[in-house]
């Protein structure tokens, strides 16, 4: 294997989060390697994985690269880890989802939008780590303004909030 | 065994009224105002009567229920030829977007969540009380009676006369909290037993209960018992940061 290639596979092994294209590019500081080298070392990486077909992969998260298990495999990691944290619940998640669509967005609005008290939901997030408060809003008051985190991201297996459907997309689904 | 009462069935005045207008497989564009005000108030009454502590947020939607119907019923100002607005369009529009919203917390779900359909190399497991599959049976979590019981009886133990025990060492409930979350951040878990530590001191009981409960509001420790009558373990509930 070409040696490039393998010294980023050992680096995204022994990472403890998601490994950024820019933190490989600083570790390569001397041999100038461009980031259009790395996506393209990263994206056969990728691909060899995905065609072994194996117990995990590579994929890309939280604006970075991360082995993880195969979802298929579940059930069988599950047993190794035994108990997993609880399910958020249904108010966790709609809070969760309107902060993550809303932000940066004071608790206010996010009241307004589900016509419901979310203090303890919030809690529940901000306990998480889902979810952090980004700054204050210049309003009377100083109302706190909330916003996503990377674990959020890392949880939900998104590569940046980009890829969460629109929310045109979603109204769609009503109809 | 659960002592609390919940509303979560539904998760707000909005989530109400959407499963009322997907019950009656109503047009959402078009709600028929005077049913589906009759029927919201229907439920209103039904969780007071549970009594259920209702949260304000129903009411104000009821309010505005009524308040749209009669609108609707007052007959139409045809002044200047101006269209009045549709009386329910602010409602169906917060309806929609809530909705939307409610979609979207379902589309996370359906993505691949990790810890749950995908893990990571070597990731601490959450140390988290056994709850699950085997261990069900031998801890349940309890409820505050159970604990008021459990420091019933201990201070049922202390030896009675303890006559004019001044005591200088005055700990606050804040300090008590601190100590036990630092006695629990070393070790995970800690049975009752172990956190009183041979105590005697009445006050330093009381403090430790108030400090427990408050710790158990703020959902940062979770209480479970090992059966009925059985040991009393406490276990931190927040997951640790590793990221």
């Amino acid at each position: 294997m070409d040696e490039t290639k393998a010294v980023i596979e050992g680096l995204i092994f022994a990472s403890e989060s998601p490994l950024t294209i820019d933190k490989i590019v600083e570790i390569f500081l001397d041999r100038n390697l461009t980031r259009q080298d790395v996506t393209a070392h990263l994206h056969e990486l990728m691909n060899e994985y995905e065609s072994r077909c194996g117990g995990f992969y590579l994929q890309e998260v939280a604006g970075g690269f991360q082995f993880r298990t195969r979802p298929e495999l579940s059930a069988w990691i599950a047993k190794l880890k035994g108990t997993r944290p609880a399910a958020l619940t249904a108010a966790a998640l709609e809070t969760l989802a309107i902060i993550a669509y809303r932000q940066p967005v004071v608790r206010a609005e996010v009241e307004r939008l589900r016509g419901v008290d979310v203090s303890r939901p919030l809690r529940t997030l901000l306990e998480r780590k889902l979810v952090r408060m980004v700054g204050r809003k210049d309003v009377p008051g100083k109302p706190m303004i909330y916003g996503t985190t990377r674990k959020f991201l890392e949880v939900f297996s998104l590569k940046d909030l980009s890829e969460l459907p629109t929310m045109g997309e979603l109204k769609d689904l009503t109809k | 065994m659960d002592y609390e009462v919940k509303l979560d069935i539904f998760e707000g005045p909005l989530d109400l009224l959407l499963y009322l207008i997907k019950k009656n497989e109503l047009d959402i564009y078009n709600i028929p105002i005077a049913l589906i005000t009759k029927q919201y108030l229907e439920y209103i009454d039904i969780l007071k009567t549970l009594n259920l502590d209702l949260a304000g947020e129903y009411l104000v939607l009821a309010a505005t229920l009524v308040h749209i119907k009669s609108k609707l019923l007052l007959p139409e100002t045809a002044e200047e030829g101006e269209e009045e607005a549709d009386p329910r369009h602010e409602l169906v529009e917060q309806l929609l977007e809530y909705q939307a919203f409610k979609n979207a917390s379902q589309s996370l779900l359906e993505r691949e969540v990790l810890e749950r359909d995908v893990f990571i190399r070597g990731a601490a497991p959450v140390e988290a009380p056994p709850g699950d599959d085997d261990d069900r049976h031998a801890w349940q979590e309890i409820g505050l009676f159970e604990l008021v019981d459990a420091f019933r009886q201990v201070l049922g133990n202390l030896e009675q006369p303890e006559l004019m025990a001044i005591d200088l060492d005055r700990t606050s409930l804040a300090d008590r909290i601190n100590e036990i979350m630092d006695q629990l951040q070393g070790c995970q878990s800690l049975t009752f037993t172990e956190l009183l530590n041979g105590s005697r001191e009445r006050r330093l009981i009381i403090y430790t209960l108030l400090a427990l409960l408050e710790l158990v509001k703020q959902r940062m420790i979770r209480i479970c018992q090992a059966g009925t009558f059985g040991v009393i373990r406490l276990f931190l509930a927040v997951e640790e940061d590793h990221g």
